[in-house]
């Protein structure tokens, strides 16, 4: 029973990593009822960014920022070149659209980056810290931090801030928003920009732990995206929890049943929740939508 | 195959009819060797330096006047390690491009998908793939120049039994390779006298192993064996660190590239693997038949390309025993090519020192693999 711990300490470690990535998917979300597809690619773009960054001679702080810069600015471009020129279509188009788009990004990041994997180092070293019979690294603890932060940042933006109010309301519905008004374009290009600031910071605090290559976004953001359905999309809580529960789902099937079946185990529960809950464990139900 | 014979036909009659005697009767006529490879894609690491490594020295031996007067005439195309789009290039090797002789298919997969249409149409391939079962049975057409995944567990298992090492715990991941390679280790075992006391798997592209680690540290095993490639092996040594894992960690020749020892860092120091000797050519003794030929590669390719991969190695030994067994066919037939490459002796390439035969279309002994350790983030030549 002693590796239980160590099970549920492994299964948070790689829940708070999901976590932090579907946390980027509620803002766009919350937006334009758009699922970004793209999201595992702004996490891509902001670690491998700034693993060059800091090759090329910045300081990590430095290279950091300008990782979430430049993936700041790719999310705006996005909105700009790919999703603003298509402002008719349909949430499933747009969704295609990005999905086209994650292609696209992948393939200039082979372009530019090769395909190579690289890692970043360590926050604050990586002696291992001891709880019990178990360990965890520094890095984690900073993801989990990190994860925290992001949740309430997201929350509080939402709740109590005009623009996140904003925000929301061109989600429930953009002409009434507009009559109101808010400037709707402005709003979509601003959650891309957040969308993309946060996953770019997701991807610095797990690349030293995880590595990246310009393909490491697809697995990232397939399981980020898991991890917001189990919670409920759009629910900054439920992204968190849906991470934390998927990562302890993950370890816990493999420590107890069997690692080869460790994904079989997990998307059962997540089929067994969906079919329980279609709207995840905290989304709140779809009952003002057609 | 009746147009094959007919435009040999027509070269022989183009070349008798423009020069006569016996060292020039090739002049003019070419040889055509096609190449189907996974230059991008899941596999690109592999399929990359191969191409590379085979356009360098056709380049050279094309400038030298070509192989006995003949020039190579080389086709590629990229799989992207596809197997659907391998089976259509070789067709259209042999159908359309009508090549003499085929290198390739740069993962098991991909080459195990085209042995029937080479054996229908009678075209040698060279394969640059690891699996066993490219060569086991021995297909008349086939031949293949890597190490296979059956030599890697037999050197790690010897390696153990030398060191007194009884209960292995086996950790591998869900690809081609790991799962090959799972099933080799599986098998073996017990002629070695080694027990598998746990077998753990992970996805390849997985955070995190503590889990399956910890499962692995509560069992009795001496040591534990991690049959992967790519970041998954970096991520198995860190963590294994991590959680205070003293037990001697064997990887295998997956991780053979200084990427690994980059990822893992520290933790990657006491790794022990089994590889080609291109990775230690300069520490292997100056008697070794194999150092001039490993480090004359090693400069060509990195004066070029940058550091050298074992990968692009296997490309340049299937090149030269291609090369070998046209000169010695002095012919660009396809059949005669295969009969002379099964009887390549001696030949000392990067993997070691093929002798073919016809039970043995790889030809390499268990000496072909060097036992290394990892001291100091860097390879150290065991024996």
């Amino acid at each position: 029973m002693d590796q239980l711990l160590q099970f549920l300490i492994s299964g948070l470690t790689v829940g708070s990593i999901y976590a932090l990535v579907a946390l980027g998917f509620s803002i766009i979300y919350n937006a334009s009822d758009v699922v970004n597809f793209a999201q595992g690619e702004f996490v891509m773009i902001g670690a491998m960014s700034a693993i060059f960054l800091l090759k090329g001679g910045l300081p990590y702080p430095l290279a950091a920022l300008c990782g979430i810069s430049i993936t700041v600015l790719v999310g705006l471009a996005l909105d700009k070149l790919a999703i603003e020129p298509a402002k008719n279509a349909t949430v499933v188009t747009t969704i295609i659209i990005t999905i086209g788009a994650s292609i696209f990004l992948r393939g200039v990041a082979l372009l530019i980056w090769g395909k190579e994997i690289y890692g970043l180092p360590p926050f604050t070293g990586d002696k291992p810290i001891t709880i019990g019979t178990a360990t965890i690294l520094p890095q984690n603890i900073w993801v989990m931090v990190g994860t925290a932060a992001a949740v309430l940042a997201v929350k509080y933006f939402f709740d109590k801030t005009i623009m996140g109010k904003a925000i929301m309301a061109c989600s429930f519905n953009k002409k009434a928003a507009f009559l109101v008004g808010i400037n709707v374009k402005q709003m979509l290009l601003i959650s891309y920009g957040l969308s993309a600031a946060l996953g770019a910071s997701a991807g610095i605090l797990i690349a030293p732990i995880t590595f990246m290559s310009y393909g490491s976004g697809v697995m990232l953001g397939l399981k980020g995206f898991c991890a917001a359905i189990l919670g409920g999309m759009g629910s900054s809580m439920g992204a968190v929890v849906g991470g934390l529960l998927l990562g302890l789902i993950e370890t816990v099937g493999a420590g107890f049943i069997s690692s080869g079946y460790k994904d079989a185990i997990a998307f059962f529960v997540i089929m067994l929740v969906l079919f329980i809950r279609p709207s995840g464990i905290l989304g709140k139900a779809e009952s003002d939508r057609v | 195959m009746k147009g094959l014979k007919k435009l040999v036909l027509a070269a022989l009659c183009l070349c008798m009819g423009m020069v006569f005697g016996q060292g020039q009767a090739m002049a003019g006529k070419t040889v055509k060797i096609g190449s189907f490879l996974a230059v991008t894609g899941p596999a690109s690491f592999l399929g990359d330096p191969e191409l590379k490594t085979l356009q360098m020295y056709i380049d050279e031996i094309n400038a030298k006047g070509g192989i006995d007067g003949m020039k190579i005439e080389f086709v590629h195309y990229d799989t992207k390690a596809k197997a659907k789009d391998a089976k259509n290039f070789v067709n259209r090797l042999i159908k359309k491009d009508k090549v003499n002789l085929i290198i390739g298919g740069t993962t098991s997969g991909n080459t195990l998908a085209v042995i029937d249409i080479v054996q229908k149409a009678k075209v040698p391939l060279i394969s640059l793939a690891g699996s066993v079962r490219i060569i086991e049975p021995v297909k008349k057409w086939v031949f293949k120049t890597p190490h296979t995944d059956r030599m890697a567990a037999e050197k790690i298992f010897m390696d153990m039994k030398k060191r007194g090492i009884t209960k292995v715990a086996l950790i591998t991941g869900n690809g081609g390779f790991d799962k090959s390679g799972r099933a080799q280790c599986l098998a073996l075992a017990p002629k070695y006298g080694i027990k598998i006391v746990a077998d753990e798997q992970y996805g390849n592209s997985d955070t995190d192993m503590t889990t399956q680690l910890t499962k692995i540290r509560a069992t009795k095993a001496e040591a534990i064996l991690n049959f992967g490639f790519g970041k998954a092996p970096a991520i198995v040594v860190k963590n294994a660190k991590q959680l205070g894992i003293k037990l001697p960690i064997y990887e295998s020749h997956g991780v053979a590239s200084k990427k690994f020892i980059e990822l893992a860092g520290d933790a990657a120091n006491g790794v022990r693997l089994p590889a080609a000797a291109l990775l230690v050519a300069d520490q292997l003794p100056a008697n070794d038949p194999q150092k001039k030929v490993l480090l004359a590669y090693k400069k060509k390719y990195e004066a070029k390309y940058g550091p050298v991969s074992t990968f692009g190695g296997h490309a340049y030994d299937a090149l030269f025993i291609a090369v070998g067994a046209i000169e010695r066919a002095k012919s660009n037939n396809p059949a005669k090519i295969r009969d002379e490459i099964e009887k390549t002796h001696g030949f000392v390439g990067t993997g070691g020192v093929f002798n073919m035969s016809p039970k043995d279309h790889l030809g390499l002994g268990l000496d072909a693999f060097k036992m290394i350790e990892i001291e100091n983030g860097n390879w150290k030549l065991l024996y």
